[in-house]
């Protein structure tokens, strides 16, 4: 095994490029759990760690701003520094393992593994987030819901390496939900998550551990686009919220598994999907859309 | 490969490190550092839980050439401080408990300790949260920071105790009062 370590990120490309088969490790709660239990053995690691630019975030974006999270953003960080703006990301980013794990791991190696079960994926898919995805060759941003291709398996080719995933503040209430044994150090049963965009008359969906790939609910966001009285702010018909639940368990091809059985989880999903409308439409209802804080400062 | 890594303070190289090494293994077997527990190996239990500059991570998920040039401190590096009472110092003028830090004082005199195998990690992480608390900690904050940590021993009722106890001296120390002002403020 050869262990790579760029200082930057330039250097970080190439040696990606020279080593295609070389496997990223920045926060290593995934790639060393498979080297410990000798689930595979890379042939290369290359260490993001040196990349200092890899740990900011700053704003992006010509007309609507978004945040450009660097993949080396601890969940810790991410909770702490960019929680106002990015609040369904920073709920689940909470529920990461432990202390410990938050302090190490990433968003972008969620993405980089591409679990079905990473706790990052429902919100980043709600939000309409982008995976901006970099080689020698050239950057791409790539749509999230486009990222997802197979159980552990992404849209990146072999050159490329996660260099940031961009997510636009939120312009509503944001909830994720998410179905453990305990509080604590859980890899999702399944999980949920909502942002309601209220000024687009839209709520983006997004769906974990309950299909090959983290995925959208597509018929559910449309049966809020148009059912949903988004100008009366009165309380949520139970009816309403009832079907939606039904329309998120129903896109979920859940299966079983040590964690669940696949009837469970599509049940979970259903009453978690309609408790997040509700406490999203709550919210809503009881103040003015996007109380995220004004944009201000970078990370740098 | 080799790796250098400043360990308590101390400058450190360990020769012959594999690369896909841990930092956990090479404080043990290579540094001659046994108080990060190696159980889990998976960040589950928090048991080789160490600060890398600064943060608390599990050592068996940082690759040791990840360490290269940082900061690492064990539980070894605790006790060598300060915070000895009186009382404590034998007639040769040593403390009489290897100069614990107060953490690993409290941990003993709460009898939190069993059979000792989680007590490393549980006094980095306890430490950690200590040192970044405005006053001693609700039960909830408690739970989440030591939720990475497991003990199948006491079932978790005297380490909170002992970390009550720690969070209380260090206010005292401090003369810091022992509830914040805004406390659970910071939690949204």
């Amino acid at each position: 095994m050869d262990f790579l370590r760029p200082g930057t990120w330039e250097e970080a490309l190439a040696m990606k490029a020279a080593r295609p088969d070389a496997t990223p490790i920045q926060g290593g709660t995934d790639v060393m759990v498979e080297i410990n239990l000798d689930k595979g053995r890379p042939a290369a690691l290359l260490d993001l760690n040196p990349v200092a630019e890899l740990a900011e975030w700053s704003w992006t974006g010509d007309g609507a701003p978004m945040l450009r999270v660097g993949a080396g953003v601890t969940y810790a960080r991410l909770i702490a520094e960019l929680g106002g703006w990015l609040p369904g990301l920073a709920q689940a980013s909470r529920t990461v393992g432990s202390p410990q794990i938050r302090n190490r791991g990433t968003v972008a190696g969620n993405l980089g593994a591409a679990s079905p079960a990473g706790d990052g994926h429902p919100p980043l898919l709600a939000s309409g987030a982008l995976v901006e995805a970099a080689s020698v060759r050239g950057t791409r941003l790539i749509p999230i819901a486009e990222f997802y291709l197979g159980v552990k398996r992404n849209a990146l080719e072999d050159d490329e390496l996660i260099r940031a995933v961009h997510v636009p503040p939120a312009a509503g209430p944001q909830y994720f939900s998410k179905i453990g044994t305990r509080n604590a150090m859980v890899i999702a049963v399944c999980s949920f998550a909502i942002a309601l965009r209220p000024e687009e008359r839209r709520a983006g969906t997004g769906i974990g551990s309950a299909a090959p790939t983290p995925r959208r609910a597509y018929a559910a966001e449309e049966f809020l686009a148009g059912e949903l009285d988004w100008d009366g702010r009165g309380p949520l018909d139970p009816a309403l919220a009832r079907r939606f639940g039904e329309l998120v368990a129903e896109a979920a091809s859940p299966i079983d598994d040590v964690r669940g059985r696949a009837a469970y989880r599509r049940h979970a999903l259903g009453v978690m999907a309609r408790r997040a409308l509700g406490w999203a439409w709550t919210d809503h209802t009881a103040g003015p859309a996007g109380r995220a804080p004004e944009r201000s400062g970078d990370s740098g | 490969m080799r790796v250098n890594v400043s360990v308590n303070g101390e400058r450190m190289s360990a020769d012959d490190v594999w690369e896909g090494e841990s930092l956990l293994y090479v404080l043990r077997e290579r540094l001659g550092l046994p108080g990060a527990k190696n159980a889990c190996e998976q960040g589950e239990c928090g048991s080789c839980t160490v600060y890398l500059d600064g943060v608390t991570v599990c050592a068996c998920l940082v690759a040791a050439g990840q360490a290269e040039g940082r900061e690492v401190i064990t539980v070894e590096g605790l006790s060598s401080g300060g915070g000895t009472r009186s009382e404590d110092v034998s007639a040769e003028g040593e403390p009489a408990d290897g100069g614990l830090d107060e953490v690993q004082r409290c941990f003993v005199e709460a009898g939190a300790v069993q059979c000792g195998f989680c007590t490393p990690g549980l006094v980095v992480q306890a430490h950690s949260l200590i040192a970044g608390a405005s006053g001693v900690p609700a039960d909830a904050e408690i739970r989440e920071a030591l939720a990475g940590n497991l003990c199948r021993c006491t079932g978790y009722e005297k380490i909170l105790d002992a970390v009550r106890l720690a969070a209380a001296r260090a206010c005292a120390a401090r003369d810091t009062p022992l509830v914040p002002p805004q406390q659970g403020a910071s939690d949204d």
